[in-house]
């Protein structure tokens, strides 16, 4: 829980991301936190709202807002996740996702630096954990397991521990000394993100580490409605039906797609940066109530 | 039948035809990635410590273990006996199960004991006990040695150390937890 002071923080830490996207010409958008079919995510399990979900992110129908011809937009909004509770994570947390068109995931770096220093500017008082002002690392997935994991990352796919071997081997050496951008994943991780040019194996798809802390996941989108469809649909085969999700296509938003040339977008978790401003250790406590202050 | 997303500290899942206790839980879930449930586990019975990351799909059985309020009897040789408080029961437990409690039982004295599988594993001691004080030397006036307490024994063969003034026939409590001298007692 946070006390009067904390919350003060909290409020003039989103002020800052506003005015920072306001300041770039960005447009601040609102949609639908309720949606009655949300994109195949094998490993997110959404929470129902009467016949409804709530929103696992708000991807969806900000693509559809570039598609509509917005260039430039951002949104802070509460998403969902079933299930997902310990140190670092939040059943409801606040996302912030902004959006670009005709841009690449470059940009979004780009873009993460500025924020990232403007930030530190803005919020008086606040000790971020690593500078800021010194290049942040950009390391591939590929570089980062030969460099900090016992296995590479062709044998960790291969033998169904990536992820395991991620969290334990990779993650904790990221980001110590400046912000690392894990960068170009295996294509089977990154099904809504473009495949990269003269790399058909690897998807333009990066995850923003500080002090061993993933804030953020931002990609150059995928704009092939069929590949796209494809995409989801090898998804969809992966994925256990047991939790009532129907397995339909979203055919307007994949319409949307093909009217989308190139653009780029990103996740950022800001109970979790909020967190890093604060000096805390858990997420819980970077924000108004835990789930364990709650009444039940 | 707990799933992985049960697993919290405290809980306690059987693996391996064995009792175990979650002593440390984290969630980890790496970007779009599965959801990870990195667990510290320690054998309720031989006390060894286990480290495992669980996945989603991953099953754990109730291990079957009951608490039942006992009464300690005596104790022949490394046995100690116990008698059920409902059911008159009576089963004992090895010295070397005991451990350290095993410091601290009085004829008599109510606990709980916990069994898996109908096998008695650990007792729960009440946290403060009163022991008689059988052997104390008493206090060598004009000791230099600059130290404040003196090594006693009571009527368990425990020892431990206690205030000077503490002598042969009195009755102290004593810390379960810590196996630390608290107050002298009236009785």
């Amino acid at each position: 829980m946070l006390d009067r002071d904390g919350l003060q923080m909290r409020a003039a830490f989103f002020r800052a991301i506003r005015l920072f996207f306001e300041e770039q010409g960005f447009l601040e958008v609102d949609t639908p936190i309720r949606q009655p079919l949300l994109i195949p995510e094998k490993y997110i399990v959404p929470i129902p709202s009467g016949s409804h979900f709530l929103q696992s992110s708000p991807e969806l129908y900000m693509k559809r807002l570039l598609a509509a011809g917005c260039d430039q937009i951002f949104q802070i909004c509460h998403c969902f996740r079933q299930g997902e509770r310990g140190r670092l994570h939040l059943e409801e947390f606040v996302m912030l996702e902004w959006y670009r068109l005709d841009a690449d995931y470059g940009a979004l770096m780009t873009d993460c630096e500025n924020l990232f220093d403007f930030l530190t500017r803005e919020m008086v008082g606040c000790v971020f954990p690593v500078p800021l002002d010194v290049g942040w690392e950009r390391l591939t997935v590929a570089e980062a397991f030969s460099r900090h994991c016992s296995v590479s990352v062709t044998e960790a796919l291969e033998k169904d521990v990536f992820d395991q071997l991620l969290v334990e081997q990779v993650e904790p050496q990221l980001g110590q000394d400046r912000p690392t951008f894990l960068c170009d994943y295996p294509l089977e991780l990154a099904s809504l993100a473009r495949p990269k040019p003269g790399q058909p194996d690897v998807a333009e798809r990066f995850e923003l580490y500080v002090s061993g802390i993933e804030l953020a996941n931002g990609f150059s989108e995928l704009t092939d409605p069929d590949l796209q469809r494809k995409r989801f649909e090898e998804e969809y085969a992966t994925m256990d039906n047991e939790r009532g999700r129907q397995k339909k296509m979203p055919e307007r938003f994949l319409k949307d797609l093909g009217r989308i040339e190139r653009a780029a977008g990103i996740a950022m978790g800001l109970d979790r940066l909020f967190m890093l401003f604060l000096g805390r250790k858990k997420v819980a406590d970077a924000v108004s109530f835990g789930p364990d202050e709650l009444d039940s | 039948m707990y799933s992985a997303s049960d697993l919290r500290k405290g809980l306690k899942v059987l693996i391996d035809a064995a009792p175990y206790v979650i002593t440390e839980f984290d969630f980890s879930k790496p970007g779009k990635g599965q959801a990870l449930y990195r667990c510290k586990l320690r054998n309720m019975i031989t006390g060894n410590q286990l480290v495992q990351t669980y996945r989603s799909n991953d099953k754990f059985d109730k291990p079957a273990l009951e608490e039942r309020k006992m009464q300690y009897l005596y104790n022949q040789d490394d046995e100690y006996h116990f008698m059920d408080t409902e059911n008159f029961d009576q089963i004992y437990i090895t010295k070397e199960q005991l451990g350290e409690n095993a410091n601290f039982l009085q004829d008599n004295m109510e606990l709980q004991v916990l069994l898996f599988e109908d096998k008695p594993i650990d007792v729960t001691l009440p946290i403060f006990v009163n022991l008689l004080v059988t052997v104390a030397e008493p206090w060598a006036k004009g000791d230099t040695s600059g130290t404040d307490t003196k090594p006693i024994t009571v009527e368990t063969g425990y020892v431990l150390n206690v205030p000077p003034f503490v002598v042969e026939g009195d009755k102290i409590q004593i810390d379960t937890r810590t196996g630390a001298y608290v107050t002298r007692v009236k009785e």
